[in-house]
């Protein structure tokens, strides 16, 4: 049986391709990765009219077959390689109706390559607004192609172009567009009968993006080499060659093609919310109200779903200690497994929310404004306006955000970026401050509605924000690079928010979250468990010859015995014996050996340290009564001094190691595959650990 | 006359491009001799600027605007 048809979206950024990838594909989706790279290949199966099944493919936006980023660079080595295992048997262009000129010079390119493809004209509905015509069967007839209409956020036309994929001819039939073998004649020629190529598009961009692409042989990138030294081909000539002669074609179709009435009133509109959202006093202001207002939701409105979570959690340990036959496997599955696992699902509501707010600041084409007003003051800091992406992204993750400062085309501009991301507090972190932060700081309104816990969290990002932009500023003059970078970005008019999008972030966001911090938290579980619940049995043993003493028997109920008992336990056992070989080097810092435990569990993935904390004091705790982490954590005393552990000195000082240190892996790992070099990720980690104790240490001299 | 001379409001008509390398890029982003650019706004701080160009708008900074020759 024959494979599955395969149909790839390409199409400029900001036309809608991924709302058409969503409506095409539904929750039928998955995110994989291009073979040998790390860019994310979205794919998904879509049902045809006919019942065929087929894969579509999502390929990175790009304005150009010629990449500027490394993302980009894939849709070629995709499109040109029959062998790629994603290469498509018909191309969908997506097309931005309102402006087509510039979305068509991408069409010719891909056209060029002698691929079958297909137009699909989206925002439609935009362009008969904004008062222009397009008389798309001509344009079909000239290009000799199907184009579809489309509206996708207003869910038309979808059936349309699933009609045409449905009837695509599998064999190129459009017109070509121009004489591409007079731009390099002789080199094009020796070039195709080197590599076997038959289209001499294809030969031309081998011939200028030979060095990226990972299909060709070390031999033949060296033949290719001495071909275009032979012939003197110069890349950027021939492309503006190219180019120009791409838009002569374009301007020749559209003349028949498209009439313009007035001036677009869409734009209009667009320039009328920038007077404000970008004006000298008030865009400042309005950006930091937005970021205000989303982390003041994140805490309201978490609150309720997840008290929801935390009680179901209780009621599940109660009925774990209740139901199941008493025995190390139930004390492992319910103060291991389920107490490591309460302890972060709980924080679900506020990850949704977080990233629901960041894709809806990118979607209705804020995150470009942004962008547009920090340029200048992030290039004083040696960053570009493009870091703000990553900068903003990190609040929710670090790992996704280093991968999308591939945006930044200098190499020094995107390094900075990248060193500094992991700064800037994820949404890990945001279990471990929300935790901290009740605890210490009363839960009160000032002025009626400003929640003091949220000034308390915000203070907090607004910090690790801070500290990302002074570290960039210390490197900017430490790391020399003479190349020169450039900021030219597409403005996108603002358009609501597609809801339908905002919904899928959020739940692949949860589930990612689930599935990934999941595994590790229950490994972590599962092994802190046996840690803290066994020691070296010869101390073991004289804990519980020391409990069956007449002097406790006499004195204290068998309960208090219990207690204290399990508590020595816990000083003894392996975890215990591991935090307090810590705690010397960490006691400046206000933390004992308990939180010295978190610390180490914590070094993977922070994710972890709210899960270590109910294990931690599950096995410490009174069994009989079941509490939720906070109220654990509350309650918790040193075991020396019989003070509070959390103090507002500790819980501050331990929030602020946590926002500074690098504990993750997984950015470790991104970091280094993005950098292809291990001193990056290496020097983040000592820069950061350095970072994290001195201000650790400080904050706690200050506060106690 | 180049583009980053112009003030909010006024426009070009784009005459040719001072650096090869910069204006592969500015023509991939539709600008192309004989289009006409309006300067839209400038950045708070002053720097980059966003000007209307074939029916849509881009950002670029004013070193960039620097290397289109207008008539």
């Amino acid at each position: 049986m024959k494979n599955k048809l395969r149909v790839a979206l390409v199409g400029n950024p900001n036309t809608g391709k991924s709302t058409i990838f969503n409506a095409l594909t539904g929750l039928n989706q998955k995110i994989g990765n291009f073979p040998g790279v790390t860019v994310d290949k979205k794919s998904g199966v879509s049902k045809l009219a006919d019942g065929r099944a087929i894969e579509i493919v999502d390929l990175p936006g790009t304005y150009s077959l010629y990449p500027k980023s490394a993302d980009e660079t894939i849709v070629f080595e995709v499109l040109s390689d029959k062998n790629n295992s994603s290469h498509p048997d018909v191309v969908v262009i997506v097309a931005d109706a309102t402006n087509l000129k510039r979305n068509l010079l991408l069409y010719t390119q891909i056209s060029d390559l002698g691929l079958p493809v297909i137009i699909a004209l989206n925002m439609m509905d935009l362009a008969l607004k904004s008062n222009m015509e397009i008389d798309v069967d001509t344009l079909a007839k000239l290009l000799n192609v199907q184009v579809v209409e489309l509206a996708a956020r207003k869910s038309q036309g979808i059936e349309g172009l699933k009609k045409a994929i449905e009837f695509q001819s599998l064999i190129p039939l459009q017109n070509s567009t121009i004489d591409v073998e007079v731009i390099a004649p002789d080199l094009i020629k020796d070039l195709s009968d080197l590599l076997g190529v038959d289209n001499p598009y294809v030969a031309l961009q081998i011939a200028h993006q030979y060095k990226n692409l990972k299909y060709l042989s070390k031999a033949r990138i060296n033949q290719i080499e001495s071909l275009k030294e032979k012939y003197d081909f110069h890349t950027q000539k021939s492309q503006a060659a190219e180019t120009i002669a791409r838009y002569n074609y374009i301007n020749e179709v559209l003349i028949d093609t498209v009439t313009y009435k007035s001036v677009a009133l869409e734009e209009n509109i667009s320039n009328k919310i920038d007077h404000y959202l970008t004006h000298k006093v008030w865009g400042f202001v309005i950006f930091i109200a937005i970021l205000f207002a989303i982390f003041q939701s994140i805490f309201a409105w978490s609150e309720y779903p997840m008290a929801i979570i935390e009680t179901v959690f209780v009621w599940l340990a109660e009925m774990g200690h209740q139901y199941l036959p008493s025995g190390i496997l139930t004390d492992l599955l319910v103060d291991g497994v389920l107490a490591g696992l309460s302890g972060v699902m709980v924080f679900i509501p506020q990850i949704a929310l977080l990233f629901a707010f960041i894709s809806i600041l990118e979607d209705t084409g804020y995150m470009s404004r942004v962008t547009f007003m920090m340029d200048r003051l992030m290039r004083k800091v040696g960053l570009n306006g493009r870091s703000v992406v990553p900068l903003i992204g990190g609040l929710a993750c670090a790992v996704p955000s280093i991968m999308s400062a591939r945006t930044i085309e200098n190499w020094k501009d995107r390094i900075i970026t990248i060193m500094v991301t992991p700064l800037v507090s994820c949404s890990a972190r945001l279990p471990i401050y929300t935790l901290l932060i009740s605890l210490v700081v009363p839960k009160k309104m000032l002025l009626g509605f400003i929640n003091l816990q949220g000034i308390a969290l915000m203070s907090i990002y607004f910090l690790s924000v801070f500290m990302a932009i002074l570290v960039a500023w210390v490197m900017k003059g430490l790391i020399r690079s003479k190349l020169k970078g450039y900021f030219i970005m597409e403005l996108p008019v603002y358009r609501m928010p597609r809801w339908n999008n905002v919904g899928i972030t959020m739940l692949e966001s949860v589930k990612t979250f689930v599935t990934q911090a999941g595994k590790v938290i229950i490994a972590v579980s599962i092994i802190l468990w046996v840690l803290a619940s066994y020691g070296p049995s010869n101390k073991f043993d004289k804990i519980d010859q020391k409990y069956q003493s007449t002097d406790f028997t006499k004195n204290y109920s068998a309960d208090q015995i219990k207690r204290f008992k399990s508590s020595e336990k816990l000083e003894n056992s392996y975890a215990g014996l591991l935090g307090k070989s810590i705690e010397p080097s960490i006691k400046p810092l206000g933390f004992d050996w308990k939180i010295g435990i978190a610390l180490i569990t914590s070094f993977a993935a922070r994710e972890v340290f709210v899960g270590t904390m109910a294990t931690l004091y599950s096995v410490d705790g009174d069994a009989s009564k079941m509490e939720s982490v906070k109220e654990k954590m509350a309650n918790a005393k040193n075991t020396e001094t019989g003070l509070t552990v959390f103090t507002t000195a500790t819980a501050f000082s331990l929030m602020i190691f946590y926002a500074f240190a690098m504990q993750c892996m997984s950015t470790m790992a991104v970091v280094y595959r993005e950098t292809k070099n291990i001193k990056w990720p290496l020097i983040q980690f000592a820069y950061m650990l350095v970072l994290a104790y001195v201000s650790s240490f400080v904050v706690y001299q200050l506060l106690s | 006359m180049t583009l980053s001379q112009l003030e909010i409001g006024e426009q070009g008509i784009i005459k040719e491009f001072t650096d090869l390398e910069m204006s592969v890029k500015l023509m991939e982003m539709g600008c192309l001799p004989g289009e006409v650019v309006k300067v839209d706004r400038v950045a708070p701080l002053g720097d980059p600027i966003a000007v209307s160009i074939s029916g849509y708008q881009l950002s670029l900074r004013r070193k960039e605007a620097s290397t289109i020759e207008l008539i």
